[in-house]
């Protein structure tokens, strides 16, 4: 639970709500000060934490940040870079010069094509949100078979659970490969079977992660799938 | 100083033809996230008005000439269906809906923080489904409650709502007889938490004295409608007992 108050009642706020008087505490994330007040900026769970008064959000963009994990969508190609579509505003731009093989100039799209997905890593991101992407680094690949979904970004540690407890147990009972990006796309490769029962997972993940049941619900449909 | 002729808008007992006081506004239902393939949507329900609003973004901004460096720009598309109204309405754009759209943007711009999503854009997609005077207002009711689902980060929920005058009387929410036989109309955009005016627009003439009244009424009905909106929102999300986060 990300670190907010166990036990301790959480409050939902709206944009603009008053969380309390900014003396004495830091904005964090998801507020702002104005006046005496901070305020929300966004739906969400209030969440203190050493001094730090931040929002939780419900529903938030994916905002790349260097060394992120990310799956992305091959765009459009040109002669020595790809532009990918990694979930967020802008599309990530993989150079040759970062990519696993070493090609002709101009002939990219003979290692991957538009609409090709690709496991990558984000090198880089400046001030104008220009985004860059590696592919050199240890398990980043071109990702050739397998289904990709995607769920929302707050819903990604949900998911995973806490120190990647539920997605250990996924993978051991679907028998499948699985890949959480943080950019909320999973990757699932495996047989017929184990991606059938990991799509029941992401649609529980989709419809009932920001509940409070979410954990028992998942660790029910683990349990059955290992009893069965 | 009757607007069009002799048109009856006020009863003898003092109550509007629908049997509203002339502070009393018509009932508002509002529903948020009704649309799955949208970041964000709402639905509201205002009197007989209904508007859809879907929020998709931030995304990359195309075509580049409209990018701007330092912050998001907000791209509003209303549209009223073809069926909303009793004459039906040729689809597309026409000049009316590009004014609001315009409007509509504008107002959004100052309580969206634009400034956190550099060269971006954020689409706003407001759909009349039902009309019956104020769609404007009710569209940037519904774009507030969208954008707030999709996780837009906003100052505050900004609220349309619209004072208007008939044979000399101000009254709250004008309908559709009120709006066009009426003598005047004052939508506006308000800010509930603080009570700033992100937007304003006014058809008609109004004193001074007619004016405070107008605003005066128009706060009320604002506080009014921002506790629906919050109700909506955190009624999707919230469980009886407090979700983990």
């Amino acid at each position: 639970m990300s670190g907010a108050k166990e036990g301790a009642e959480l409050r939902l706020v709206t944009p603009g709500e008053a969380i309390g008087a900014s003396t004495g505490v830091r904005a964090g994330t998801g507020t702002l000060i104005m006046g005496d007040n901070i305020i929300a900026t966004k739906v969400g769970w209030v969440k203190e934490y050493n001094g730090v008064t931040s929002v939780d959000p419900i529903h938030s963009a994916y905002m790349p940040r260097s060394g992120d994990l990310v799956i992305g969508v091959v765009e459009s190609v040109r002669n020595n870079l790809w532009f990918a579509d990694v979930n967020g505003p802008f599309n990530g731009l993989l150079p040759m010069s970062l990519a696993p093989w070493k090609v002709e100039f101009g002939a990219a799209r003979e290692q991957m094509d538009i609409g090709d997905v690709m496991l990558a890593r984000v090198q880089e991101v400046d001030e104008a949100h220009n985004i860059v992407l590696t592919m050199k680094g240890v398990g980043l690949r071109r990702l050739k078979e397998g289904i990709m979904s995607e769920i929302s970004m707050n819903h990604i540690s949900r998911l995973r659970g806490e120190g990647d407890s539920i997605l250990r147990s996924l993978k051991e009972v679907s028998d499948c490969r699985i890949i959480v990006a943080e950019n909320g796309r999973v990757w699932v490769d495996g047989d017929a079977d184990g991606i059938a029962f990991m799509r029941t997972v992401i649609d529980l993940v989709r419809n009932e992660g920001h509940k409070a049941t979410f954990n028992a619900s998942i660790e029910a449909l683990i349990e059955n799938r290992r009893n069965a | 100083m009757g607007g069009y002729g002799d048109v009856k808008l006020l009863r003898d007992d003092g109550l509007r033809l629908d049997g509203r006081k002339v502070d009393e506004m018509r009932e508002v239902q509002v529903e948020a996230g009704i649309l799955p393939a949208a970041d964000g949507s709402a639905w509201v329900k205002h009197g007989l008005n209904v508007a859809v609003c879907a929020v998709y973004g931030p995304m990359e901004a195309h075509p580049r000439k409209i990018q701007r460096q330092d912050r998001a720009v907000i791209d509003v598309r209303y549209n009223m269906a073809p069926f909303s109204t009793s004459d039906r309405i040729r689809p597309g754009f026409n000049r009316r809906s590009r004014e609001i759209s315009k409007v509509t943007a504008e107002a959004l711009e100052s309580v969206v923080l634009v400034e956190r999503y550099p060269r971006s854009k954020i689409r706003v997609e407001i759909e009349i489904l039902a009309a019956e005077a104020g769609t404007r207002c009710v569209g940037i009711t519904a774009a507030a409650v969208a954008l707030a689902d999709a996780g837009i980060p906003m100052r505050d929920m900004i609220v349309g709502v619209a004072s208007g005058k008939i044979e000399d009387t101000v009254v709250l929410d004008l309908d559709k007889a009120e709006d066009n036989y009426g003598q005047a109309d004052l939508p506006m955009g308000i800010l509930p938490t603080t009570g700033e005016i992100a937007f304003l627009q006014m058809d008609g003439d109004l004193s001074v004295e007619e004016y405070n009244t107008c605003m005066e009424y128009n706060m009320k009905a604002a506080k009014e409608i921002h506790v629906l909106m919050i109700d909506a929102l955190k009624r999707r999300y919230a469980e009886k007992n407090g979700g983990e986060s």
